[in-house]
């Protein structure tokens, strides 16, 4: 193969419910090349390694700056953002699959709509009264801020459900995510004032204590975000909120 | 009483404003979004959100936002719902906080305000480098929970590809495909709010995100709705350049004291980091000394352009000058722009803590847009209303930082209402349209698919197509503007387009697929580079992001006037209406003092 060439593998399906196959496809090196631009390549010469023509793939993409979350994928086995999975930085050939906890929609394309049910089930938002104006929103140390931060930067991509083993077909485990959120808006002083609501929401099946603490979420988000400490804490007020409800019978 | 029925297109902070508003009216909404709402290329907002909360005590008020923007915009921008814009932005920033967005703070617990591009105040407010994504996230847990409330249904992997339009000339639905059916169904509504953002991929490679394509906005042109300023393109001063697209480096860096330079010695091989202090040229604290790093963008661009191409004094090997924070303490950049220096480093390979980072201008925004009356944000069909960067009405000639996030979320409110009091009082509701305009609309799309799908002798490849209209955009309908290569592009886009009606579509399966909804897009491009070209080559003065070097002054005796585009049969006609200019007078716009 010649010096300025590489392969990349994908694992195609047009349908769900049609068979798989896997497609080889030789694309031209350039530096600071990523996985979206190797997809565009193949999209303006959908022809295999062996010369068979096929069709563009298909694949979630929109920022292209690894802050929307859309483009998550296995690349190489991991679950990562392919705008910025840069070639220069994986082994060879390069494999593309789906991620594999959602149902598929087409080749590299799933369907996460989950993750935003969940969302929606646990609660995740401050009640607020109208969008009239009602003045100033409560004051917040920075030391605070500096926690809720990084926590509201989640994007949703997936990862930390695609690498959990808890994340399958025989559980509801909404995922690291989620509890990650819960924990956001828990901490917000107006969103205090409701986080039994979500609380709750995380004490059935699929909750909190489906959690096997494998701890491979963190080390896959692409954000960084301490989700192992949003778990532990979130644990806790589960916990809490379970002893208060059990002695007294209301929060 | 009946209930209305309204669409909202589009899930960006325009697009979920207008639906809280009107789901809190009580009016139930659909909304259509191409990605889940949660994806829109809001998230891409890094610097800030302006309001005049004058919490630093500098004596800021509404008043100085408005005119820095009136001034900024080049005085093209109708001034009272600026004005208007400016008023209600310190209350915008109350309600986000509100909703609990995680907006930087002093010691006291307040809001900090961070500088921006094009003003001497301390204006910005700011959640890291990621403000925009913190932004559109606060509104999209508030649309979730009217979604939970059933007072809102998204229909997200859909696209937006017409208007239903009866006999009368008023819009009574939307004609709009599933991405994953490839299904075109038609929605009834009483009127539909378009807040499908700017047009960036008529560029090829901008700092705007995949689904920024125009397309929504180009199909509306293509039925009647006026295209306001279309020549009015913000090209922001420093992205990094990739080839799948130019990745924003936010004016934030500047607005947190970095310094844009180049080595005094052109081709100067030394590492930046390496090249002393005195043998730097910091060319826009030199050429600008009252607003320095901070001038607007299209000042920053120009200035830029300068040095690289007519001084070629830019970096050695390629096009493109430093960007420095290596000076600022790394506890102040972890607080304040981490999101943005971490992009540099995944997506470069260098970390921008040590080393200069290495910036260009990319095409970043688009001024102009839908045309809509001043208060309403009601285009000019009836039921069609627009809010946020798709239509034309808060920037002017250039945008200044920070202040697309308000605008968005401000026409968003007020498109929300507007629509709502219209909807309300429309003389016949949309379920008593016959339903011929209805089927006549899905008819009409559905063989544009068809036509696509069943043609099988094609030869030419979508994205070939694509990226040479991004070049020629690119190369001449961006910083500098001359009306030979003006011309040179319309002729080229004129080939482009007779070449896409050869386009082998490569895939003709009806399940996701991509690439018909892709050609789709495409063919509605080339149809708003033209009237985007049109609109510059008519315009012969220089304003704002609008510069000819041939007409190198700002003409008010013949240009102080807001471009309509509109469309007929395929023809494209220009006219033109007056700026209202009536509570600041014009005055000359120079940087290089106070103003």
């Amino acid at each position: 193969m010649p010096e300025n060439k590489f392969i990349v593998r994908i694992k195609r399906q047009q349908r769900p419910d049609e068979a798989v196959r896997w497609e080889e496809y030789e694309l031209r090196y350039r530096p600071h090349l990523n996985i979206i631009t190797c997809l565009r390549d193949i999209a303006e010469h959908p022809f295999t390694r062996d010369g068979r023509e096929s069709t563009p793939v298909s694949y979630e993409a929109n920022c292209l700056e690894e802050v929307c979350g859309a483009c998550a994928m296995l690349i190489n086995g991991q679950p990562r953002q392919a705008c910025s999975a840069l070639v220069d930085g994986l082994e060879k050939p390069i494999r593309l699959e789906p991620l594999t906890k959602f149902p598929l929609i087409r080749d590299l394309q799933v369907d996460r709509s989950q993750m935003f049910e969940s969302l929606k089930r646990t609660k995740c938002w401050i009640p607020i009264d109208g969008t009239y104006d009602l003045g100033e929103g409560p004051r917040m140390a920075p030391a605070a801020q500096e926690i809720g931060y990084p926590l509201s930067r989640c994007i949703t991509c997936g990862n930390c459900l695609e690498i959990c083993p808890k994340v399958n077909a025989h559980t509801q485990f909404v995922g690291a995510a989620i509890l990650s959120q819960v924990r956001l808006f828990n901490m917000h002083p107006t969103g205090a004032m409701h986080a039994a609501e979500r609380l709750e929401a995380l004490m059935g099946p699929g909750g909190i204590e489906d959690c096997d603490n494998a701890q491979n979420c963190v080390k896959v988000c692409p954000k960084n975000i301490p989700l192992t400490e949003s778990i532990a804490a979130v644990n806790g007020q589960v916990i809490r909120h379970a002893i208060k409800s059990w002695l007294f019978g209301l929060d | 009483m009946r209930h209305p029925r309204i669409i909202v297109v589009g899930g960006g902070l325009a697009g979920l404003m207008a639906t809280i508003r009107v789901a809190e009216s009580g009016v139930p909404v659909e909304l259509f979004s191409i990605v889940p709402v949660k994806r829109s290329h809001s998230v891409c907002a890094q610097g800030g959100i302006n309001a005049a909360k004058n919490l630093k005590g500098e004596g800021d008020s509404t008043w100085q936002h408005f005119d820095d923007t009136i001034y900024g915009g080049d005085f093209l921008a109708n001034q009272p719902l600026v004005k208007g814009m400016c008023e209600v932005a310190p209350a915008i920033i109350d309600l986000l906080d509100r909703m609990g967005v995680m907006f930087n703070r002093t010691p006291e617990g307040l809001l900090d305000f961070r500088r921006f591009g094009g003003t001497l105040f301390h204006r910005t407010a700011f959640a890291g480098a990621t403000t925009g994504q913190q932004l559109l996230y606060a509104l999209d847990e508030q649309v979730r929970f009217f979604e939970a409330e059933d007072k809102v249904k998204k229909y997200e992997g859909w696209t937006f590809l017409s208007a239903v339009i009866d006999d009368g000339g008023i819009c009574r639905g939307i004609c709009g495909m599933d991405l994953k059916t490839m299904e075109i169904r038609t929605f009834p509504c009483d009127a539909a709010i378009f807040c499908t953002g700017g047009n960036g991929a008529i560029f090829g490679r901008s700092t705007n995100s995949v689904v920024c394509t125009g397309s929504a906005q180009s199909a509306l042109f293509q039925q009647g709705v006026y295209y306001a300023n279309g020549e009015f393109i913000q090209v922001h001063p420093t992205a990094i350049p990739g080839e799948d697209k130019c990745r924003l480096m936010s004016e934030s860096a500047r607005g947190e004291g970095g310094r844009v330079w180049v080595p005094k010695q052109a081709g100067d091989k030394r590492r930046g980091k390496d090249i002393p202090e005195g043998e730097r040229l910091y060319f826009l604290e030199e050429w600008y000394p009252k607003y320095g790093n901070l001038v607007p963008r299209d000042v920053a661009t120009r200035a830029i352009h300068k040095v690289v191409f007519e001084m070629k004094m830019g970096l050695p090997g390629e096009p493109a000058v430093y960007l420095d924070v290596t000076h600022i303490p790394r506890e102040v950049l972890d607080r304040k722009l981490e999101g943005i220096l971490e992009i540099y480093e995944k997506f470069v390979g260098v970390d921008p803590h040590v080393e200069p980072m290495k910036v260009f201008p990319a095409m970043h925004y688009t001024m102009g847009g839908l045309w809509v009356d001043n208060a309403n944000q009601a285009t000019n069909v009836p039921g069609i209303y627009a809010a946020g960067e798709c239509e034309y009405q808060y920037h002017g000639a250039n945008r200044l930082g920070a202040n697309s996030l308000v605008s968005c979320i401000y026409g968003g409110m007020l498109a929300g209402p507007a629509a709502v009091r219209y909807a309300r009082n429309v003389e016949q509701g949309c379920e008593n349209t016959p339903s011929s305009a209805f089927d006549r609309e899905r008819v009409r799309q559905q063989d544009i698919n068809d036509a696509l799908l069943n043609q099988h002798t094609g030869t030419e490849n979508p994205i070939t197509i694509w990226r040479e209209m991004g070049d020629v955009m690119t190369e001449n309908v961006t910083v500098i503007r001359y009306n030979a290569a003006l011309k040179k592009t319309l002729e080229k886009l004129d080939e482009l387009s007779d070449r896409y009606k050869k386009i082998n579509l490569q895939d003709r399966t009806q399940w996701s697929n991509q690439t018909l909804n892709f050609v789709r897009e495409l063919g509605n491009m080339l149809v708003l580079a033209k009237a985007i070209t049109l609109g510059a080559l008519a315009r012969n003065e220089t304003r704002g992001a609008h510069y000819k070097p041939e007409f190198p002054s700002r003409d008010d005796a013949n240009w102080l006037k807001t471009t309509k585009a509109s469309y007929k049969c395929g023809n494209i006609t220009l006219e033109y209406e007056p700026v209202d200019t009536s509570l600041i007078p014009l005055r000359e716009r120079k940087y290089t003092a106070a103003k």
